[in-house]
């Protein structure tokens, strides 16, 4: 089957910052991926990238190129991007409580899309929001499209977001930590949300998280990126089976339960490095219990593993 | 909302009797009696008492208060001790060229400014921002009467394109307008610029492009939306600003007015006009501190739920 | 770094403007101070028969309707503009300071007081608070000078009292109090001296308002009184002969002008430097 997003070996800089160094993805219709690190990872950076949204907030595309559906990218014109999000790259963001703009009615603020993008009429539009809201299980539809964004709650709020996704009638969804924000129960819902979507209407997901245990829940593979760094991309079974990176294991090892600091990880001490800080070499060794000379020396190359892909001097032998 | 109008309206009632009380009490601490300028020189001091009983100045001050503000709140303003006319007359004189000329001035500062603090804003950083924000730097460090004296001179006189002064048609209204407008259009932009960096910040911004809205689009109808808010609130706050402009100004272009009116009036020491004049600024400063309240609410559904 | 060790005002010369600023400030101060010196003809000899000269080699700026040299009274008008602005802005600091520091730091019905009267005030043109001002104590420099200083008084005490109150939440004053130091103590070494840098720096760039406030004042005759020149006083002269020899009116202007861009680019510098922009907030 034919990619619908494929990066492939994209570099990524903001300023002098080199952010993202040559990762390459792909995503199939009707398939999930999850794309997990911690916090200063680069996940956002390249859900910002699959989009064409870098020039927003002053970063560009150094090498690789970004194709959706065959299409290069970068070849488009700002109004061919424009053409595509909205209308066939559906957003969700981080956090809903500041994603909608707060002195508009929530009606109108999902038309748009469909109008924009479908070219329906105003009352055309408003009955599909309806629709989609019904959909997503919204009660009182009609009154929550008139209602002020302040006077919903938070998991109704990701609910509207995901319908102004969905209004343009989008074949990739990316979704970057839908569900961070929110209550532990409404985490659950969002997800189950966003499985339904892809199961029912064949729609691609991009799934931008920090927990492994919503990989596990509805992800096909995974790509697990580490300071700017592809370290392993598999599909989601072997990967919880027999991770081949440590930082892979150490992910699966701390799946973050109730209470959890958001970006922290129990098994290994310190953090990410700073995008101008990157050590040489593999820039997990100075967090990694396996870390060697070769490993501070040498920047481990993507290697074949099993049905996916890993970068370590130190493959676990038994899954080789 | 229609509650929260009435105690908005209703929480000006204490301000105003403490801002007419300080108005008062200012008045009587300026040196200089009024009556000197009404007597004859060699007057008997039985005509300066009949003088004094007339104008009720020889009444204790607690009792002066009172009666004043008695009739300041049935509508009489006294009667001017120099002019000999209804204070209310020459007030309803000079009130409707200030407000005019404020008005005007107003909407100048507030049209060019939102729209060069747009530009600015869109251009951040680059020379159009620079350019503007160098031109309102210069433009609200000019003193007021300088500026329009030179505006006066250069196309008054050299190029002859307005009259000199005066306020006979709405040619003379130009240079006034201009010389208050621009240093309220220095404030607009600088304003409006950095309300729309704010609010280009923000993350409801990055899901307007997500929905692919274009720039300009998400610019004007999202950004300056937000931007127009704090815009608003300072604005009429700074109403009094504006009037402060004018009276220099009037005084400067020779216009009636209740710049005009004021200066006369406090080298006269004619205490009744003064009065008046500071309460209609004073009620005037009133004012746009409450149509800043309610035009806030009316902009920002936030501020209305806040205030029930 | 030795660059750091530098103090603030030194580190904002090495901005381009912010050196250009300076030096011009540098300059009109140095002049001022030096004015008899530097000025080849007496502020207030009068020469009727070379009255209303255009500028040229005798008299660079020209001269006004009794022949003074106007350069001569612009240095000195920079003496006495300069001064008057600057006591008046150190006076209302210094009350404001104290006024602000007390409400945040007392809080109650003190506070309340202080914060209702001064939103009062805040809300008036400062222009229409000087003018009424100077009507009460008379026209004059010392007149000028409480003036400006009571019309300013609002902005500082406003500013003092929402950096203590920030202050005060934060941790290091807590320290303090967990080791037994005294309320006064707090307040002076601690809270005082962190609010300082916003303060001073809105005082400087409250100056150069101060110096178009004087203007204004001495534009309506209000201000220092003749002969003494002042860039004030020597506008309202020259508003009247503004068509016959606009020299008289234009220099003065200009120098306001100028010097009032050069405070607030020298005070952008400032503010740079010192890193205190998120605090100024600059209440426009």
């Amino acid at each position: 089957m034919s990619a619908l997003l494929e990066l492939s070996e994209v570099s990524v800089s903001i300023g002098r910052a080199a952010l993202l160094e040559r990762i390459s993805l792909r995503l199939e219709p009707g398939h999930i991926l999850g794309l997990v690190g911690e916090s200063g990872s680069g996940k956002s950076l390249t859900a910002m990238a699959a989009m064409g949204l870098l020039p927003l907030i002053g970063g560009r595309v150094t090498g690789g190129t970004v194709r959706f559906d065959g299409q290069d990218i970068a070849a488009m014109t700002d109004g061919q991007r424009r053409a595509l999000r909205g209308r066939r790259i559906g957003f969700v963001t981080q956090n809903p409580m500041t994603a909608l703009d707060p002195v508009q009615r929530i009606g109108a603020q999902i038309d748009v899309v469909s109008r924009l993008h479908l070219g329906l009429s105003r009352q055309a539009a408003r009955a599909r929001t309806l629709d989609l809201l019904t959909q997503l299980r919204i009660p009182e539809a009609a009154a929550v499209a008139e209602a002020w964004p302040h006077q919903l709650s938070g998991g109704m709020k990701q609910r509207i977001v995901i319908a102004m996704a969905l209004a343009g009638d989008p074949d990739l969804i990316v979704a970057d930590e839908p569900t961070t924000a929110l209550d532990v129960t409404v985490q659950a819902q969002i997800i189950q949300i966003l499985g339904a979507l892809v199961r029912e209407r064949g729609l691609a997901l991009l799934l931008i998280t920090h927990d492994m245990g919503v990989v596990a829940q509805i992800c096909d593979r995974v790509a697990v990126l580490y300071a700017g760094r592809l370290a392993e991309e598999n599909a989601v079974d072997p990967i919880f089976a027999a991770p081949a990176h440590p930082y892979t294991r150490a992910l699966i090892g701390c799946i973050p339960q109730e209470g959890m600091a958001r970006g922290s990880l129990h098994g290994i001490p310190g953090a990410v490095p700073g995008a101008l800080q990157f050590p040489p070499g593999c820039r997990f060794h100075p967090r990694c219990p396996q870390a060697s000379a070769l490993c501070r020396a040498t920047v481990p190359p993507l290697t074949p593993h099993g049905a996916g892909i890993a970068a370590c001097h130190h493959l676990s032998v038994e899954a080789r | 909302m229609f509650s929260y109008l009435i105690r908005r309206v209703l929480m000006l009632v204490p301000v105003f009797f403490a801002v007419s009380l300080v108005i008062f009490l200012i008045l009587h601490f300026i040196p200089g009696d009024p009556i000197d300028n009404l007597l004859k020189v060699g007057s008997s001091p039985q005509a300066r008492t009949e003088m004094e009983a007339r104008y009720g100045l020889d009444q204790p001050l607690p009792v002066q208060y009172g009666l004043w503000l008695g009739r300041v709140l049935t509508g009489d303003l006294g009667t001017a001790i120099v002019a000999r006319r209804p204070v209310a007359d020459l007030i309803a004189q000079a009130l409707p060229h200030s407000l005019r000329l404020g008005g005007l001035a107003l909407l100048f500062s507030s049209v060019v400014g939102v729209g060069l603090g747009v530009v600015a804003a869109l251009n951040r950083d680059r020379w159009p921002d620079r350019a503007i924000m160098g031109g309102v730097l210069l433009g609200s460090t000019m003193p007021g009467f300088w500026l329009g004296l030179i505006l006066m001179l250069v196309f008054s006189v050299w190029l002859g394109w307005f009259p000199v002064s005066g306020a006979r048609s709405w040619q003379a209204l130009v240079l006034p307008v201009l010389t208050i407008g621009l240093g309220g259009t220095a404030l607009v932009a600088r304003i409006t610029r950095v309300a729309m960096i704010e609010a280009a910040g923000r993350d409801f911004v990055l899901l307007l492009h997500a929905k692919g809205l274009s720039p300009l689009r998400i610019q004007l109808r999202h950004v300056l939306r937000h931007a127009l808010i704090p815009v608003v609130t300072i604005l009429a706050l700074r109403i009094g600003w504006i009037l402060g402009g004018a009276v220099t100004v009037e005084v400067v272009f020779a216009r009636p007015g209740l710049g005009t009116l004021l200066i006369k009036s406090l080298s006269q020491h004619d205490y009744p006009v003064v009065q008046a004049c500071l309460l209609m600024l004073a009620m005037a400063v009133m004012l746009g501190t409450l149509l800043g309240d309610i035009l806030q609410a009316a902009m920002d559904p936030r501020v209305r739920a806040a205030l029930g | 770094m030795s660059g750091r060790a530098l103090p603030a005002p030194l580190r904002a010369f090495r901005r381009p403007l912010g050196a250009v600023a300076g030096g011009w400030l540098a300059a009109v101060i140095l002049a001022a101070l030096f004015a008899p010196l530097l000025t080849p003809y007496d502020y207030d000899i009068q020469a009727l028969k070379e009255a209303y000269q255009p500028a040229s080699a005798r008299h660079w700026l020209g001269t006004d309707e009794f022949g003074r040299d106007l350069l001569t009274r612009l240095i000195y008008g920079a003496r006495t503009s300069l001064s008057v602005s600057g006591i008046a802005i150190a006076l209302s600091v210094a009350c404001g300071m104290t006024l602000g520091a007390a409400a945040a730091w007392f809080g109650g019905w003190f506070d309340r007081a202080v914060t209702v009267v001064v939103d009062l005030t805040w809300s008036f043109p400062e222009i229409l608070i000087a003018l009424i001002l100077v009507a009460i104590i008379g026209p004059g420099t010392t007149g000028t000078m409480v003036a400006i200083s009571v019309a300013y008084l609002a902005q500082f005490t406003r500013l003092t009292r929402a950096q203590i109150l920030t202050l005060k939440s934060e941790t290091f004053i807590e320290a303090a109090r967990s080791l037994g130091a005294g309320n006064a103590h707090i307040l002076f070494r601690h809270l005082l001296p962190n609010a300082l840098a916003p303060v001073l720096v809105s005082a400087m760039l409250a100056t150069g308002d101060a110096i178009i406030l004087e203007a204004t004042l001495g534009f309506f005759g209000l201000g220092a009184q003749p002969p003494v020149p002042s860039w004030g006083g020597m506008m309202s002269a020259g508003s009247a002969l503004v068509f016959k020899a606009p020299w008289i009116i234009i220099f003065p202007g200009l120098a306001v002008a100028v010097t009032v861009v050069a405070i607030n680019l020298f005070g952008d510098a400032l503010i740079a430097e010192l890193d205190i922009r998120a605090r100024m907030r600059r209440q426009v």
